[in-house]
């Protein structure tokens, strides 16, 4: 079994996380980027787990897709508040905390 | 020159013989109980003494009579143990500088037979740099009949003082200090260190302070007990500087020891020669100081008329008994050291001897000018105690024990006598307030008489056979036998027989103004209870009987066992004790000291029962002395009676020059430094204090200190400046940051790893 090509599907899918969470300004987005992160650590754990003939990484994936489907949950609530607020979702506007 | 050897110490003869043993009766080892027994009581009067029925006295009573009691089975302890005791004496290695001293300590001693060995026991007391300080006791013929004197006589004016005191403001109080008296007394006896014998000096003289001064209200009272307190300061300078010498000087005589206050060490080594008698002088001179501000030898002794001042139980306690008697004792203790140093064997004059002689006809004569009847008494026992004291430094020195065993019977008897009349007459003052208080006062009067007949040394009563003894001591006597003494002190046996042709004259003089002619007081005086009689009687019997304890060697009316009793369970035969030789006793020496004493007497009554009598008759009213006496007819009478009133003008010269002469200078000395030094230095130090405060705050607070907060203030406040730009409230910038670093650290991760 090649290793290298689930790490570099899951190392651009990061890539591709990464990028939408730093440069997409709706917060809808942000979370479906953020989504693509961890599906990106979940394809590295499933493919380190196969190619170690562990149950780990299937078990840790597992984990990480639960605690991903709460923490949407939460983000998209926080999103819908949000909407409901200020009648947008645009994540630069939103700088209360400045310094 | 000389050789420096060490003897090994071993038990069959080589070092040095102390004379003393560890071993012994439980009674004569455990001696310290009886110090122990009246401390405690101190302490228990002091705490609960308000609270018990009889304010403490009970607990002070009880405490010296069992005291009193173990004293009396520790003599009788003392008696088996001197003749019966054939245990292990001590040894001492030391270091002998040649051979002359080495053949002086073995043949020290041997001379008298089976050695009286001394009972010694010590703890540690403390220890630094390894030097061992130890208490304990040492128990010889002299300690146990200190014991059983100061014991009895403190039972006795415990007894006695719970009437004379009695409803006075500081009643418990009294018996508190009265009991740590003869507990401090009694530690000075049974002392086994000079160390320890100096600590129960100091006790003792504060207990004196404190009585002396117990009505402290009234000022003379207190003036009186300052200045005993004070005079005797003087004195325990000496016994300071001495204890120490002597402690360095036996440490360089000792090979595996630093310094020794050990007594039976000290007085063995000063016998054996392996002192110096450069050392020995110096130490002897400066213990010599203590006893003459304790033991009021002239020209110290101006305390003790004063200390008078204090309740009569004290001034028989304390100055008739024991305390003063501390100084004597002291120098019986360190005998050996005495003994070489003042060259005592051999000589005709010595410091010590003269210093006893000079005081007992000083004290003698202000005896003769006095009103206050407690003040002739004082200025008696001053006397009495220079008799002792130039016993000692005749070498007479089981005449001195024997003469302080006696005179604490009589002079204590004569002191409570003293305090019965002025408790019936509420007066010391014999020419105004007494007169003719044998009517009234029967037993005061038999007993005081007593006491007055064995204080004059008439025979057969304690004060003859002393008194004689000591006479025969100064073997001055080369004319009618009575030779064979320590030297040839003529001169002291003149001094000791003019003193007591002046004790007899004085104490009649006394007799007369207080008991006969007409009584001159107001009031009707009565005579005392029987806790003030009782006492007197013990002591008046004791001043009859004492004498017969030491009758002389070779007195043809008693058997061989009666005589010199005293001498043979008291002085000591052993290792620490100097070879003393004896006098041997007349017949004609006893009878002119009698004649003498009569003399005095007859005298003295001469001039008060037939004269004064006589001129009071044709007065009509009492006298106590003659209109036309010689004082007023003889300009040379005049001057004496005036120099003797004055008391020889030493309180002037001690206040008038000593303490003036000192005090002005002293204080002007003391002003200018104040000014010119101490002043000028606590100026400038404020000056220099402000001046270094000025630049600390401009240079160091303002600028370093304030600098820095200000400088740490302004940079974080910069930094924070800056750093708030990061803080951009913008979540995705911060993931921005957080992704870098996190790639940052990665990237290190991966090249350190």
């Amino acid at each position: 079994m090649l290793l290298n090509q689930f790490l570099l599907l899951s190392a651009v899918l990061f890539a591709i996380g990464v990028y939408g969470v730093l440069a997409r300004r709706n917060g809808v987005l942000v979370l479906m980027s953020i989504e693509l992160i961890l599906n990106a650590v979940n394809l590295n754990l499933v493919a380190f787990g196969a190619f170690r003939e562990t149950v780990g990484g299937e078990v840790f994936a597992l984990f990480v897709i639960a605690v991903a489907a709460a923490e949407v949950g939460v983000g998209l609530a926080m999103v819908l508040l949000l909407y409901r607020n200020r009648r947008s979702i645009d994540l630069t506007q939103i700088d209360q905390l400045r310094g | 020159m000389t050789e420096l050897f060490t003897i090994a110490a071993s038990t069959d003869g080589g070092g040095l013989a102390l004379g003393i043993t560890e071993g012994g009766n439980w009674f004569l080892r455990n001696v310290w109980l009886i110090p122990l027994l009246p401390a405690l009581s101190f302490v228990g009067i002091l705490f609960f003494g308000k609270r018990m029925p009889r304010g403490g006295s009970e607990l002070g009573v009880a405490s010296l009579g069992i005291a009193f009691l173990l004293a009396v089975v520790t003599g009788a302890a003392w008696v088996d143990h001197r003749d019966d005791y054939h245990g292990e004496e001590v040894y001492r290695a030391v270091v002998v500088h040649d051979a002359h001293a080495d053949a002086h300590a073995d043949d020290h001693g041997g001379g008298h037979g089976h050695p009286s060995l001394a009972v010694h026991r010590t703890a540690t007391w403390f220890q630094t740099n390894g030097v061992e300080f130890t208490v304990g006791t040492l128990v010889d013929g002299p300690a146990v009949m200190m014991l059983l004197v100061v014991t009895l006589v403190s039972l006795l004016v415990h007894v006695y003082s719970t009437d004379y005191v009695h409803g006075d403001r500081r009643y418990t109080h009294f018996f508190a200090f009265l009991s740590l008296f003869s507990a401090s007394m009694l530690l000075l006896v049974v002392s086994e260190n000079t160390l320890q014998l100096l600590c129960a000096w100091e006790l003792v003289g504060v207990c004196s302070f404190v009585l002396i001064g117990h009505w402290w209200e009234e000022k003379p009272n207190s003036d009186a007990a300052l200045k005993a307190f004070l005079t005797n300061r003087v004195g325990d300078m000496g016994l300071l500087v001495g204890v120490t010498v002597l402690f360095f000087a036996v440490g360089s005589a000792l090979p595996d020891r630093f310094g020794s206050f050990s007594i039976a060490e000290t007085n063995a080594l000063a016998s054996s020669g392996a002192l110096s008698h450069t050392t020995l002088l110096i130490a002897s001179c400066c213990l010599m100081a203590a006893v003459m501000s304790k033991s009021g030898q002239f020209f110290l002794h101006t305390w003790l008329p004063d200390a008078m001042a204090g309740p009569t139980p004290v001034s028989a306690l304390i100055h008739a008994a024991t305390m003063v008697v501390a100084g004597v004792f002291m120098i019986a203790r360190m005998y050996g050291v005495f003994f070489e140093g003042f060259q005592i064997d051999g000589s005709s004059i010595n410091l010590m001897a003269f210093i006893g002689g000079l005081t007992t006809i000083v004290g003698a004569c202000l005896a003769f000018v006095q009103r206050d009847i407690k003040k002739v008494l004082a200025y008696s026992t001053i006397s009495q105690l220079g008799y002792m004291v130039m016993a000692l430094g005749v070498g007479a020195w089981t005449a001195a024990m024997f003469h302080l065993f006696t005179h604490a019977f009589f002079k204590a008897c004569l002191f409570l006598g003293s305090g019965s009349v002025s408790h019936a007459v509420h007066s010391f003052d014999m020419k105004s307030d007494m007169g003719g208080l044998r009517k009234h006062m029967p037993h005061t009067y038999r007993t005081f008489m007593i006491g007055t007949v064995a204080l004059a040394g008439l025979p057969p009563l304690a004060g003859f056979w002393s008194k004689d003894e000591i006479l025969v001591g100064t073997g001055g006597w080369g004319l009618l036998g009575g030779t064979g003494g320590n030297g040839a002190y003529t001169l002291m046996l003149g001094m000791g027989m003019l003193t007591a042709a002046l004790t007899a004259a004085y104490m009649t003089r006394c007799v007369y103004l207080t008991f006969f002619g007409e009584f001159r007081g107001h009031g009707q005086p009565h005579e005392s209870g029987p806790r003030i009689t009782v006492p007197l009687w013990i002591l008046a019997g004791l001043a009859v009987v004492a004498g017969f304890m030491n009758l002389p060697k070779g007195f043809q009316m008693a058997p061989g066992s009666f005589q010199e009793r005293f001498g043979h369970f008291v002085e000591p035969v052993a290792g620490y004790f100097p070879a003393i030789s004896h006098g041997t006793p007349s017949w004609s020496l006893a009878v002119v000291s009698t004649l003498v004493v009569v003399g005095g007497i007859a005298a003295a009554g001469w001039y008060y029962f037939v004269k004064v009598e006589a001129a009071s008759k044709t007065a009509g009213t009492s006298l106590t002395e003659l209109p036309d006496g010689p004082t007023t007819k003889y300009p040379l009478a005049r001057m004496g009676h005036t120099l003797l009133a004055n008391k020889y003008y030493l309180d002037h010269l001690y206040n008038g020059v000593v303490v003036d002469g000192t005090k002005g200078p002293v204080a002007r000395f003391a002003y200018r430094i104040n000014q010119q030094v101490i002043d000028r230095t606590v100026d400038l130090v404020g000056e220099t204090a402000v001046k270094a405060g000025v630049t600390v705050y401009e240079k160091v607070d303002q600028l370093v200190v304030d600098g820095a907060v200000n400088a740490s203030g302004s940079a974080s406040s910069a930094t924070g400046e800056e750093l708030r730009k990061i803080n951009s409230g913008k979540v995705q910038s911060y993931a921005a940051i957080l992704f870098a670093a996190a790639t940052v650290l990665a990237g290190v991760l991966i090249v350190i790893v």
